[in-house]
């Protein structure tokens, strides 16, 4: 979480700078989520990701010089640049990837986690989404797909109260993520995704469904984002009282607090700044970083053949 | 007419005006309005944001929740929504955030806006206005940059329309907007901050009538959209070397004005067409399909296309840049049509 916190931070201000150009969407406050579910996944499984990837590659120890990288677009990048920051990947680790547009993911996710099931293994897919995403008819028709075909996927809602800028009670008919899988037969929880010890209770239990075979489940995580919709988003659109509130909250906090007298705080002080040193040695790395070569305009486009 | 406008304000100026003349007009999108008029203890958030790029800032106060409606993320929804209340007798204006999200609402297009009048034996009309957003060059990545003008041109049924100035986006969107039929209007990210005198008073610009931007007599170049500008940055450079290009603006592509386009080939004998967009099955390949076959008599050299690659965008900035086509590939590829003429 702390090297989240800390990443997305370092994003911010590069993006302030303007040292990097192009959409950059953080994951600062939303850090339970991403900590809470990931490191419960094995080698072989499978999630997807959303434009607001950054903290789902980190908490799957994608190196930071890689993610950084990518961000600034150099050949270093964990695509080589091509993507961005909307798209970081890494699927020799799980991560199928970063997606630009709203539930692209859900329905890829489900996929991975039929091939698994086809192949007779017991690894899982995990799709993160926003809350926006519900309204995406490739949100319900990933979720009847995984329902009919007992798919073991576990959709998990970041639910940060923002599509985009519309806040969540203009758009959420529901009242909540969790409600509208019910007419799917699709079990559903709503936790406290700014406590990553409720996000992983939630996440071993959807989890262990899956690789039980008893199919599809989802997890609603109530979080906050701390950035814009993007960085650069002036946010007039969220009252003050509301952000202070969340912050009260802040999953950071939170863990400090509830390990206190059983973690010595001047152990998570020297995991802040050594974090610290890592990040800004990733950034310069990036910052040094060469370019991509011109010829890999036209590269990737297809799969090389013999 | 002194009074300059960015394509931006043209454009909101376009919807303020039609709003205000005719109540029938109301607007659709994600974030249009953006959380204002949520919390009344909290009035700066009162016209929060207008979209991404604020074109529609400042509409929802003055027309309020019921003509500027924020919708959820469910284009397929909302897009179909417009076209049943199109039908309906209102005149939506939908704003699709970005072009590149038409995977999302194309059936609904594709299927039904474009083909009701004609399978229901004109007996039905969709006036519907899909305002959307499209190019490269804002290092947005392969999701959020593409140009794709010739999906919508393809479909037989909608309208297409691209304008690349200010004057023109505000007389071509009233258009839009008191056009019976089902009218894509591409605004380009790269050029919202363009400005120019705009006139006050609304007024329509007719749909199949291109602008020649710059006479000459050596060759032709249409640029499609942005690639206007590139072209007249090109036309000033050849102009240093004494070729004439004429630079010719088609403004909406369907409908295409064939006749000027043919008309200022007969007179130049070349044709270069730019298009940011990817080269096959493209603007491109179809205006230089048109003059091959309409005016083949007149060409004294090989067309030429200067587009994009046949890949998607690159977030690298210096591959992204390489991406686009810039004002040089359009001299060099004028230069090698005039090499490759005979007389």
């Amino acid at each position: 979480m702390v090297r989240i916190r800390i990443f997305e931070a370092r994003v911010s201000a590069v993006a302030e700078a303007k040292l990097v150009d192009g959409y950059l969407h953080t994951y600062a406050g939303q850090e339970a989520v991403a900590c809470g579910i990931i490191p419960l996944l094995r080698e072989d499984d499978w999630f997807t990701s959303t434009y607001r990837n950054h903290g789902h590659a980190i908490a799957r120890d994608i190196p930071l010089d890689a993610i950084a990288g990518e961000i600034y677009g150099k050949a270093t990048g964990v695509c080589g640049g091509k993507g961005g920051s909307m798209h970081v990947a890494d699927q020799t680790r799980g991560m199928i990837g970063g997606m630009g547009i709203v539930a692209g993911g859900l329905p890829i996710a489900t996929g991975a986690a039929l091939a698994s099931r086809y192949l007779g293994r017991d690894s899982v897919a995990v799709a993160f989404f926003g809350d926006g995403a519900v309204h995406q008819g490739a949100w319900h028709e990933a979720l009847d797909f995984a329902g009919l075909f007992q798919c073991p996927v576990i959709f998990v809602c970041e639910n940060n109260l923002y599509a985009e800028t519309t806040a969540v009670d203009y758009h959420l008919l529901a009242g909540s993520v969790a409600a509208m899988t019910a007419p799917y037969g699709i079990p559903s929880v709503q936790v406290d995704g700014m406590d990553v010890f409720s996000v992983r209770e939630a996440g071993e239990e959807a989890i262990a469904r899956a690789r039980g075979g008893e199919g599809p489940s989802l997890i609603e995580a109530m979080t906050y984002r701390y950035g814009g919709q993007y960085e650069g988003d002036t946010q007039t659109y969220k009252p003050p009282k509301e952000v202070a509130w969340w912050r009260d909250r802040d999953p950071l906090l939170r863990f400090r607090a509830s390990v206190a007298g059983r973690v010595d705080s001047t152990v998570l002080d020297t995991i802040e700044r050594t974090v610290a040193e890592e990040v800004a040695a990733a950034f310069d790395a990036a910052e040094r970083a060469p370019w991509p070569d011109l010829t890999q305009v036209t590269a990737d486009v297809y799969t090389p053949t013999a | 007419m002194t009074r300059r406008l960015n394509i931006k304000d043209a454009i909101n100026e376009a919807l303020r005006q039609e709003m205000a003349a005719d109540d029938r007009v109301i607007l659709m999108g994600e974030d249009i309005a953006g959380g204002a008029g949520r919390d009344d203890t909290y009035p700066e958030a009162a016209d929060a944001w207008g979209g991404p790029f604020g074109v529609t800032k400042g509409l929802l106060p003055r027309f309020g929740r019921n003509r500027v409606m924020d919708t959820a993320i469910a284009e397929t929804g909302f897009v179909g929504a417009a076209i049943g209340a199109a039908i309906a007798g209102l005149r939506p204006v939908v704003e699709i955030m970005y072009v590149d999200f038409i995977g999302t609402s194309f059936d609904q297009l594709l299927n039904h806006a474009a083909k009701l009048r004609y399978v229901y034996g004109g007996k039905v009309s969709v006036p519907l206005v899909v305002r959307t957003v499209a190019g490269a060059g804002f290092r947005a990545a392969a999701e959020h940059s593409q140009t794709l003008y010739s999906l919508y041109t393809h479909v037989p049924g909608l309208k297409v329309v691209a304008p690349s100035t200010a004057a023109d986006a505000k007389g071509l969107l009233i258009a839009a907007i008191r056009d019976p039929d089902p009218v894509i209007f591409i605004e380009h990210k790269r050029l919202y901050m363009y400005d120019e005198p705009v006139p006050e008073e609304p007024y329509t610009i007719p749909f199949g009538v291109a602008r020649i931007v710059r006479s000459g007599s050596d060759v032709t170049i249409v640029g499609v959209q942005k690639m206007v500008h590139t072209a007249l940055d090109a036309a000033k450079v050849l102009a240093s070397e004494g070729i004439e290009a004429e630079v010719i603006d088609p403004r909406t592509y369907s409908p295409l004005d064939e006749q000027t386009i043919l008309s200022s080939v007969e007179k130049t004998g070349r044709l270069v067409v730019v298009d940011e967009s990817h080269p096959r099955c493209s603007l491109a390949t179809d205006i230089a399909a048109l003059v091959a076959e309409s005016a083949f008599d007149a060409l004294r050299g090989p067309i030429r296309m200067v587009t994009g690659a046949h890949a998607p965008v690159p977030f690298s900035p210096p591959l992204e840049d390489a991406y686009v086509p810039d004002a040089a590939r359009v001299v060099a590829a004028v230069r090698s049509g005039l090499e490759t003429t005979g007389s």
